[in-house]
């Protein structure tokens, strides 16, 4: 499947076999994927099934237990710290509530990593940092602090910061997360717009189903550290598979359990009746 | 980055053992499950953890200093980023530390002449004063406040940085946060405490002269000359400044690493801060005493 849309242009980003435990808790077991140049990918699942953690092992924030992430043809995990930071150059990433920096004003956001990796002179600094912030709607914005913003404005100036330096890849973690309708349609349109613009390929780790399906072109489904379903959101709307079905309408009863799992049985534990 | 991963990567193993240590993880109800060992043993086991996990924080925490020291380039080169925290530790400290100073010097003025006064040599008591805040009570009370200051106030910014991921979105910016984000803390605080020290303890000896001469009526030339005479600038005063810088060292040390290895958490903030307060303060007093042994020996 992922073949078929990475068909027309070339892999950007391609995760073999993926494993990671946090000690001995795994979170992820052996997954697969390819995001194609130019698309736009969203990786969904319930929350703590191990999607954010995909984003930081492609970012190279952890290293895997076992597999390898290819970014641009290099192995994220064997690269040296100079090489590695020349990669991050080249990645944009939208934490999940912004992580906007709190003593800077938007505009030194904007502009901060455009000072820290080149000479370029202020007045040109100027007018990238507005030009950024007028794709993100927030030109008039510039002075304020992160602060005075509100939860989607932050968002989108989170959303021009990553795209400062015309990354290659730009990675979304949970971008709709506890937005209004307005903002979370704003974000959307962005995501796509700002992907399509810069030639970019973008990964959007959400489980907000909805929103994402209208603007991205694949959709890997990851649960319990497994890619159990994937395809284009056509296909994920059509699909009969239990837990797509289940995700994708929403359903609270289906093969995710409401319960997590406990030592002892119910009877056991809260009515009083031994073991055995 | 390397280094950073590598301290993740501790922080991993550290998680591990305490998973070990309770067989739910931490908090979990893992005694309940484990009556059959004695109460003795599970004494000595927490014990033996508490002990381990302390000299595992010491060894961590030398080796996050020695990433400082490496990734300091930056915070020296750029030096607007380490004035800006000294600013805002050094600069935004300096009412406490005076107003503190003065009272500090006018209880000595009080105190100092009342003893003194008993062997009629109160005329010395600018020497006491002096002597006193500039080889032990400025670098030592300056030290004391600046921590519960300046070293809880960088704990908690760099603790709620990590904890709103402004660290990882400046790791993910390819910005090294040890470079970018400590050392200029670590730098401004080494700056700063010396000053503060030499601040203090100039106040202080203003605020001895207001109670000894003008308040008690001592006379200000002896005050003044006897002082002038006594306080040797390389016993005294130098090895004062060199415990102040000393301390400077301790406290940004231990203010940015507990900010850095917080958990990241309301909680976990709030207990680092706490930490860096008592950590610092035993520390300082641990290390006067030894400084003071080793400075002062001989004479």
């Amino acid at each position: 499947m992922a073949a078929a849309i990475s068909g027309s242009g070339e892999t950007l980003v391609k995760i073999s076999n993926l494993s990671f435990a946090y000690d001995n808790r795994p979170i992820l077991s052996g997954i697969n994927m390819e995001i194609a140049r130019g698309k736009v990918v969203a990786i969904m699942g319930s929350s703590g099934c191990g999607k954010t953690t995909t984003l930081r092992l492609i970012g190279g924030q952890l290293k895997p237990t076992r597999g390898k992430v290819e970014v641009g043809g290099q192995t994220v995990h064997l690269l040296g710290s100079d090489d590695l930071y020349e990669l991050r150059r080249r990645m944009g990433m939208l934490f999940q509530f912004g992580a906007l920096f709190t003593d800077m004003s938007v505009y030194d956001n904007v502009a901060f990593q455009i000072r820290e990796h080149t000479d370029l002179p202020e007045e040109l600094i100027n007018d990238l940092v507005l030009m950024k912030l007028h794709a993100v709607g927030l030109r008039g914005a510039h002075c304020l602090m992160p602060t005075e913003l509100s939860g989607g404005m932050a968002r989108r100036v989170a959303l021009a910061r990553a795209v400062a330096l015309d990354p290659m890849l730009i990675m979304y973690d949970e971008p709709f997360a506890g937005l209004d309708p307005i903002s979370l349609s704003i974000i959307g349109d962005l995501i796509r717009k700002l992907n399509d613009a810069l030639g970019a390929s973008s990964i959007v780790v959400t489980h907000d189903v909805q929103e994402s399906l209208k603007i991205v072109d694949y959709v890997y489904f990851v649960s319990a550290g497994k890619v159990v379903a994937e395809g284009t959101p056509e296909e994920l709307k059509a699909s009969t598979d239990p837990y797509v079905h289940q995700f994708i309408w929403g359903e609270a009863d289906g093969p995710v359990p409401f319960h997590y799992p406990a030592n002892q049985s119910y009877e056991v534990e809260l009515m009083g009746a031994r073991d055995g | 980055m390397a280094d950073s991963q590598k301290t993740k990567a501790a922080v991993s193993q550290k998680k591990q053992r305490d998973s070990l240590a309770s067989p739910r993880g931490p908090g979990g109800h893992g005694q309940k499950l484990a009556p059959e060992k004695g109460l003795l043993a599970q004494i000595l086991i927490h014990f033996g953890h508490s002990v381990t996990d302390r000299l595992w924080r010491l060894g961590f925490a030398a080796h996050f200093f020695l990433a400082v020291l490496m990734h300091s380039g930056t915070a020296l080169r750029r030096f607007q980023l380490t004035i800006r925290e000294i600013y805002f530790s050094g600069a935004l400290s300096i009412i406490i530390i005076l107003v503190s100073g003065l009272f500090v010097g006018m209880v000595l003025g009080l105190q100092g002449y009342d003893t003194l006064e008993r062997y009629g040599s109160s005329e010395a008591l600018g020497v006491l004063v002096a002597l006193s805040l500039v080889r032990e009570l400025g670098p030592v009370v300056a030290g004391l406040l600046f921590a519960s200051r300046a070293g809880a106030a960088i704990t908690a910014e760099i603790g709620l940085m990590k904890a709103t991921e402004q660290i990882s979105a400046m790791e993910m910016m390819a910005v090294n946060p040890i470079a970018r984000v400590v050392a200029p803390r670590f730098w401004a605080g080494v700056i700063s405490m010396p000053l503060l020290a030499a601040l203090f303890s100039a106040m202080g000896i203003f605020g001895g002269y207001l109670v000894g001469v003008k308040l008690i009526g001592v006379d200000a030339g002896s005050f003044w000359s006897q002082m002038q005479a006594t306080v040797d600038f390389r016993e005294d005063i130098l090895n004062g400044v060199i415990k102040s810088f000393v301390f400077g060292i301790l406290i940004s040390w231990i203010a940015v690493f507990e900010g850095y290895d917080a958990d990241p958490t309301a909680e976990g903030v709030s207990r680092a801060t706490t930490r860096t307060v008592v950590t610092s303060s035993l520390s300082i007093l641990a290390a006067d005493f030894i400084l003071t042994a080793l400075m002062f020996r001989g004479s």
